[in-house]
């Protein structure tokens, strides 16, 4: 394999690990803060006790997300070097803007949230149990800011004289931020952290209740947990169907991937799972119109009209686009006469939004991996309706003292922690192996995007990151299992 | 705003960065105290959850860093990090470990034991100053790399920052200049820990301990950093003339110096800081030594990325291809980008506010034994 693979293995593989992490900080950020609350609202010891031991379980899994955090931040850099250069300008800014607003804010008011019980004032201590994980939920923001940018770069100008993407006006900046595929990633991933950490707060209680300990304490956190957790799949619903929509509209390949659809058409059907189909369906959740088109990926590679009435051109016509702007740069860089400079110079301006299809060798290669993206997508929706189910009968369960009869659900519960794992990474894959072959939407794709490194060099630290990985979730969840299995310090009249 | 104000604004922000990540790597010197067979166990725990309260800031700052550099000198981002693969990889690697290594260590079933752990803290606090401060020397001796920005429209190689041999960095560890750098940042980060934890813990034998690990670092300190220092001063350095033609100028970064009496007020200022803060340290009974030295690093710091950068500098010298060398000018972000940072920037005072407000309440009492022996929250 070559370097370009290793160093796509080397992110995917951080990137996913990194994403272990993430969804229970921000859930179980939440979870946290509003016992806390109850806390300092009611003043019930039992809040705070119940709030510290969430917290227990919350930093210990904080810890290795930062730790993961890192590398991505670097690995940009050091496996992705063209790539940082070409998006540096774009991608940069929000980066800077999460190190500024969210990190710092993160990292102080974690240490007083862990260490500053008999230090500071409870309504301090409130307050930065609280903005430890809105500092979480504002970093998720700017780094879905970057993300949504490479899937759609809106705001931007490639500059010929510094070879890269640019932001050419203060109000493409505001293009970036507002990027509609941001916001909705933005929200479809916190909020699926809000599921994880509802679920995972729900799975622990029901184990404690199956095992007939610190009940009071478990049932009173399996209802935050289902509340938390079942707001969060609403919005991740929502969400999720907005998301649809864009993958339509800016990346139509990665749709008709997960869909398998290899020819489109208007009124397109939405496939459950191969042979069951809903008539029209697809059409509906994509265009939201019974008859939208929606096109295949036949229809990509070959050309089509769409819904708007634009002619999208072949891939193969595109590619040729894109060569042509490519070599026109080439020759801007080179010429020396003026004349020759602008003629190269308007080629170029002609071809632009083709470029990075220049870089490509066969239309087939705009291609994702259609099984991989296609069962992900299914399990991704599967799994997340059964969490939501689940969910949504621990509650009614809690509510109409249902939870001794029901052992069954405890159980289920229990198995739906790592379901929600299963299904956020299945929600990623979608998004990032459905997007193959461009780092950037339409414009780098990943074999242009790589450093100068032999595939040795990237072989080599993809193994010590392995090793790594796999050491440090080891030790997690045996701490994570240990703490649990020691449970929270609630007095027996307490709990 | 001009283009030119912005780069330079910017230059300014990441030399700030670069001077509070020095001075927080206390973090760093203060967990090396770990190996010190003169403190007992206790001890050592009190140094820990001293430096696990702050550690955060240190790691914080240095993504900060990492990020405020992509964002507006991306063309060093992309360069360095591609190039000089295997130092950047291993400084992370030092940091991976130490971010899980305060929480892990003393849990049941930690794998690697609270052993395992402290080796790590302490491989972090060697290993984090001395390779930022080999590449930070690097700045002045020049890599081995070109930069080619046609090359993307090249198939068959079309990365721009190529880096022209086979160690991806590690060759700089036999630049004795920056090794130089990198030892004298070390012991400083071994002086900035000791000093640190003099003034946050309460315990009479530490208090011995950190003024003795003072005492034995003054000296080292002093000659590899002076050694650094003259050197610099008597080497060619890469000019950037109005064209942007980059040549080798002898005595150069004398010359920055004496052009910008400004940066050689910093300089002074910042090392009679860290000299009296290592008075303060070693030779008297106060505690307050951290609060002139850290103050000292960061004037000292931002001095050293200011002669790198400013007066027509190239802050990240190709020795390879001099026309490749990173100037301001040629690897910066456009125009837009620098203003709308600069506008985030002004954010800043805020953070470093709450960032003090949070830190003041927090330590408003100095950690004691009974405090790690008891029932509090701890690593």
């Amino acid at each position: 394999m070559d370097v370009v693979v290793w160093s796509r293995i080397q992110f995917a593989m951080t990137a996913a690990y990194h994403w272990l992490f993430v969804p229970l900080t921000l859930g179980l950020a939440l979870v946290m803060a509003v016992m806390e609350t109850l806390y300092v609202v009611k003043k019930d010891p039992f809040w705070k006790k119940a709030a510290q031991f969430w917290i227990k379980l919350f930093a210990i899994n904080f810890a290795v997300g930062i730790a993961t955090g890192i590398i991505l931040e670097f690995e940009f850099g050091t496996n992705w070097s063209n790539y940082s250069w070409m998006v540096g300008d774009m991608f940069g800014a929000p980066l800077a803007i999460e190190g500024i607003l969210a990190f710092f804010m993160e990292a102080t008011f974690f240490a007083v949230m862990f260490f500053g019980w008999n230090k500071v004032s409870p309504k301090f201590h409130l307050a930065s149990t609280w903005l430890t994980g809105i500092g979480a939920t504002i970093s998720a923001y700017w780094i879905l800011v970057a993300n949504g940018w490479m899937q759609n770069p809106v705001g931007t100008t490639f500059n010929p004289d510094t070879v890269r993407s640019e932001m050419a006006s203060v109000a493409a900046f505001w293009e970036v931020i507002s990027n509609p595929v941001a916001v909705s990633k933005f929200c479809h991933s916190v909020t699926s952290g809000w599921v994880t950490g509802g679920i995972f707060v729900v799975g622990v209680s029901a184990w404690y209740l199956l095992k007939d300990r610190h009940s009071e304490f478990a049932k009173k956190s399996m209802l935050i947990g289902a509340i938390v957790g079942l707001v969060g799949s609403g919005a991740v619903m929502l969400s999720g169907d907005s998301s649809g929509v864009h993958a339509a509209e800016f990346q139509p390949m990665k749709l008709a991937a997960a869909e398998g659809l290899e020819d489109g058409g208007n009124g397109a059907a939405f496939t459950i799972i191969p042979g069951i189909k809903v008539p029209k369906m697809l059409s509906i959740l994509a265009t939201h119109d019974v008859n939208g088109f929606v096109p295949g990926i036949n229809d990509i590679l070959n050309g089509y009209t769409d819904n708007e009435g634009n002619v999208i051109p072949s891939v193969a016509d595109k590619m040729a686009m894109g060569r042509q702007a490519l070599d026109a740069l080439a020759v801007y860089r080179s010429a020396g006469d003026p004349a020759v400079k602008a003629d190269a110079l308007a080629v170029m301006n002609a071809n632009v939004q083709y470029m990075g299809y220049g870089h490509l060798s066969a239309p087939e290669e705009v291609i994702p991996p259609v099984g991989v993206v296609f069962w992900a997508f299914r399990f991704m929706i599967g799994l997340g309706m059964l969490i939501a189910l689940v969910l949504l009968l621990a509650l009614i369960a809690v509510w109409k003292d249902k939870l001794g009869a029901w052992k069954w659900l405890l159980w289920a519960a229990i198995v739906c922690i790592p379901l929600a794992y299963i299904t956020g990474q299945c929600g990623w894959i979608v998004a990032e192996v459905g997007r193959q072959p461009w780092t950037i939407q339409g414009l780098l794709p990943v074999n242009v995007a790589i450093s100068s490194l032999s595939a040795g060099a990237v072989k080599t630290t993809f193994f010590v990151f392995l090793a790594v990985f796999a050491l440090f979730l080891a030790i997690e969840i045996r701490i994570m299992v240990r703490a649990i299995g020691k449970g929270p310090d609630v007095e027996p009249s307490e709990a | 705003m001009t283009y030119e104000f912005l780069q330079n604004y910017w230059w300014v922000l990441i030399a700030l960065l670069g001077g509070l990540l020095v001075a927080l790597m206390f973090v760093q010197g203060a967990n090396l105290q770990l190996g010190n067979r003169f403190l007992s166990d206790t001890q050592k725990r009190m140094i820990l959850n001293s430096t696990g309260r702050k550690w955060e800031l240190t790691f914080t700052t240095l993504v900060t860093f990492g990020g405020a550099f992509f964002a507006s000198f991306p063309l060093f981002y992309s360069t360095s990090f591609g190039g000089a693969y295997w130092v950047w990889v291993l400084l992370l690697i030092t940091f991976v470990f130490q971010a899980v290594a305060y929480e892990f260590q003393n849990k049941k079933g930690n794998l690697l034991g609270v052993k395992g752990f402290r080796i790590a803290l302490m491989v972090n606090g060697l290993l984090a100053p001395f390779l930022v401060g080999t590449a930070v020397g690097t700045f002045f001796t020049g890599s081995d790399f070109t930069v080619n920005k046609v090359a993307i429209t090249d198939p068959s190689a079309p990365v721009i920052s190529t880096w022209g041999n086979g160690w991806h960095g590690l060759e700089a560890l036999g630049e004795y200049h920056a090794v130089l750098l990198g030892v004298a940042l070390m012991l400083l980060a071994a002086i900035l820990g000791a000093l640190y934890v003099l003034n946050n813990v309460d315990d009479s034998g530490i208090e011995a301990q950190m003024r003795r690990t003072i005492k034995l670092s003054i000296g080292p300190f002093l000659f590899f950093f002076l050694c650094w220092t003259v050197i610099l001063l008597v080497s060619k350095g890469y000019a950037v003339s109005p064209d942007q033609t980059v040549s080798l100028e002898p005595f150069k970064y004398w010359h920055n110096l004496l052009a910008m009496p400004v940066v050689l007020v910093m300089l002074l200022v910042g090392v009679v800081l860290v000299l009296y803060s290592l008075y303060l340290g070693a030779f008297s009974k106060s505690r307050k030594g951290i609060w002139f030295a850290m103050p000292g690093t960061v004037l000292v710091v931002m001095s050293v990325f200011f002669l790198a950068g400013f007066n027509g500098t190239a802050y990240y010298p190709s020795v390879t291809d001099l026309q490749s060398s990173l100037t301001l000018d040629n690897s910066c972000s456009s125009y837009f980008t620098l203003k709308v940072m600069a506008c985030v920037s002004l954010l800043i005072p805020f953070v470093v506010a709450y960032i003090a407000y949070a830190w003041h309440q927090m330590d408003r009492k100095k950690i004691t034994a009974e405090e790690i022996t008891g029932e509090e929250h701890k690593y």
